[in-house]
């Protein structure tokens, strides 16, 4: 059985908790996985550190809270000071490089930088910044296939943005895509 | 119990990626219910948000109401002007409600309170997890009556419950009251809801024989006996005080025994077809977990490890709560060396446990109080200490 528990951070609004909706329905829907996502509630989740965690497991998920996370999405500063520590060795750590002074070079951990809020804007938008993280982290991870996150999408983002958000995904996907064959994490 | 197949304008078919309040609230509408009216509260929101969300598409009615008070009162006016009616809440918003529950105990209204537990006692822990409501929602209203009560472990069941709970309550002509809690209310994962023609619902059962024969009571014990709606031409009068068949005050105690026997044992009585319990691995167990909602499913990795140590337990998840399955845990008594009873409060099923044990089996309860489901360790250690 194989079983991964993914934490994504950030601060709130940037689509953290829609984030893990995302990834949770393409599993559990498109993928034939069982996928158990929990979040933030309370003013955490409006404005400051904000935090939503997804099980994803082959058989059906007990506990429903991460307890040995090994992949953290961290799009703010503060997630990664909070977050980063609860990585095992060999964790996929993936975190906004325009938003995120690392506190080191992280040896032990799989580390990617993705430029995303930078891709969203180039996009047309900051606001797709989550979904620029979400196709960078389908991309290395490969928890998820890009084909079920992107079936996923409608019902989840507004229809007249789905394009865009597709597109936003997609830049990602490229940019993870590039960065595994250019020799994969950054450390 | 007469059922039809699930109007299908209700019905949103398919797999989808929910939390277990938006689940309750999909199962409420697929089971025919067609008036809420609440006032939100985390963490039940969800299912008032999903239900407003949906209720002009499929021809219900939403209400905001002012309080909790009004919202049960609204729910039993509903009832009798013809319409499914449910509402949510938890612990505090619950407390606002028990006056009314008994009132429509009394007047045998069938509707629906959903209660997704929160820490307490009071405000509490607003956004964290317990199970501290259960005895309140048997007990919380005054004198004696009877109601049912359930409890899912995920939000594919919330929906299953949510449209068993309306045909309990339309057949039982009693407030059912699905015991959730923060953890499964706001726990997202796949829910699939059937085809409409697969959703078997008992629909409102009204009276359509000569006026002057109806009566809104029948005091037998039993249920699946007719109501009637306003405006239908039937003259009948319901009341919280204690009635004769035709609703009107009789305040004797004669007749405080016919109507309060009636309460007790249309659910008593039918206890058997009521109770739905998920049983795994009883037989030739030495220990058996009883437990519920998301405990139940922290207790299934509890009990997975004790099992890998070579302990005989087995696993008895109550889905319903109340009446309470007191024939099941008096068969197994003696037979089993101790049950274990987790909950996410100080003890308060366990105490139904010890009742029905009698002192015949050890009943060893693991308590927490709040916040949090519990470290699965500790369940298996009680597991260890219980098979000694």
């Amino acid at each position: 059985m194989s079983t991964h528990e993914i934490r994504f951070s950030g601060f709130g609004g940037q689509g953290i908790i829609r984030c893990a909706l995302i990834t949770g329905k393409a599993l559990s829907l498109y993928d034939d996985k069982f996928a158990t996502m929990t979040q933030s509630f309370g003013p955490e989740a409006r404005g400051s550190a904000c935090a939503a965690q997804l099980v994803v497991s082959d058989e059906r998920v007990l506990y429903p809270y991460i307890t040995h996370p090994g992949i953290l999405l961290a799009l703010s500063q503060e997630a990664y000071d909070k977050y980063y520590g609860e990585l095992p060795k060999g964790g996929i750590l993936i975190v906004e490089q325009d938003l995120v002074k690392l506190s080191g070079e992280h040896p032990e951990l799989e580390l990617y930088r993705v430029p995303a809020t930078r891709f969203a804007e180039e996009v047309g938008n900051r606001l797709f910044t989550n979904l620029v993280a979400l196709g960078f982290l389908t991309a290395v991870t490969k928890v998820v296939s890009a084909e079920a996150m992107k079936k996923a999408l409608p019902g989840l983002v507004p229809d007249r943005f789905l394009k865009a958000n597709i597109k936003a995904f997609e830049k990602g996907y490229e940019h993870g895509i590039n960065t595994l064959n250019a020799g994969g994490a950054a450390s | 119990m007469n059922t039809v197949s699930a109007d299908p304008k209700g019905v949103d078919s398919g797999p989808h990626f929910m939390d277990g309040d938006q689940a309750i609230a999909e199962g409420a509408l697929a089971a025919g219910c067609r008036f809420f009216a609440g006032y939100p509260i985390t963490p039940s929101t969800e299912t008032a948000e999903r239900f407003a969300e949906r209720a002009p598409e499929v021809g219900a009615l939403f209400i905001q109401m002012e309080d909790e008070l009004a919202s049960i009162a609204a729910l039993i006016g509903a009832a009798w002007g013809g319409r499914k009616a449910m509402t949510v809440t938890c612990g505090p918003g619950f407390s606002l409600m028990v006056e009314n529950i008994g009132l429509a105990a009394m007047t045998e209204t069938p509707l629906v309170i959903a209660n997704v537990q929160r820490g307490g006692p009071s405000t509490g822990l607003p956004t964290l997890t317990a199970q501290q409501d259960m005895m309140q929602a048997r007990y919380g209203s005054h004198g004696d009556y009877a109601i049912i009560a359930m409890s899912p472990d995920s939000p594919q069941e919330c929906f299953d419950v949510a449209v068993e709970a309306f045909n309990l309550s339309e057949f039982y002509r009693v407030p059912v009251i699905i015991l959730s809690d923060e953890t499964v209310g706001h726990m997202h994962e796949k829910v699939v809801i059937p085809p409409a023609d697969q959703i078997q619902v008992v629909p409102r059962n009204n009276y359509s024989g000569p006026k002057a024969d109806f009566r809104p009571y029948k005091f037998d014990g039993q249920g699946g006996h007719p109501m009637t709606q306003c405006g239908d031409g039937y003259h009948f009068h319901i009341t919280g005080l204690t009635h004769d068949e035709r609703g009107y005050p009789v305040m004797t105690a004669e007749q405080s025994k016919i109507v309060i026997t009636h309460l007790m044992e249309k659910i008593r009585s039918n206890a058997d077809q009521i109770i739905r319990l998920d049983e795994d691995q009883i037989d030739g167990a030495d220990v058996v977990v009883v437990s519920y909602g998301i405990t139940s499913r922290i207790a299934v990795k509890a009990i997975q490890d004790a099992r890998r140590e070579g302990i005989k337990v087995g696993s008895l998840r109550l889905i319903t709560i109340w009446p309470f399955c007191e024939k099941r845990i008096r068969e197994l008594t003696g037979k089993v060396k101790a049950f274990v009873v987790p909950e996410i409060n100080y003890g308060q099923m366990v105490l139904e446990v010890e009742r029905c044990a009698a002192g015949k089996s050890k009943v060893i309860s693991v308590n927490h109080c709040g916040g949090a489901v519990h470290d699965p360790e500790v369940i298996l250690d009680a597991i260890r200490k219980a098979n000694q």
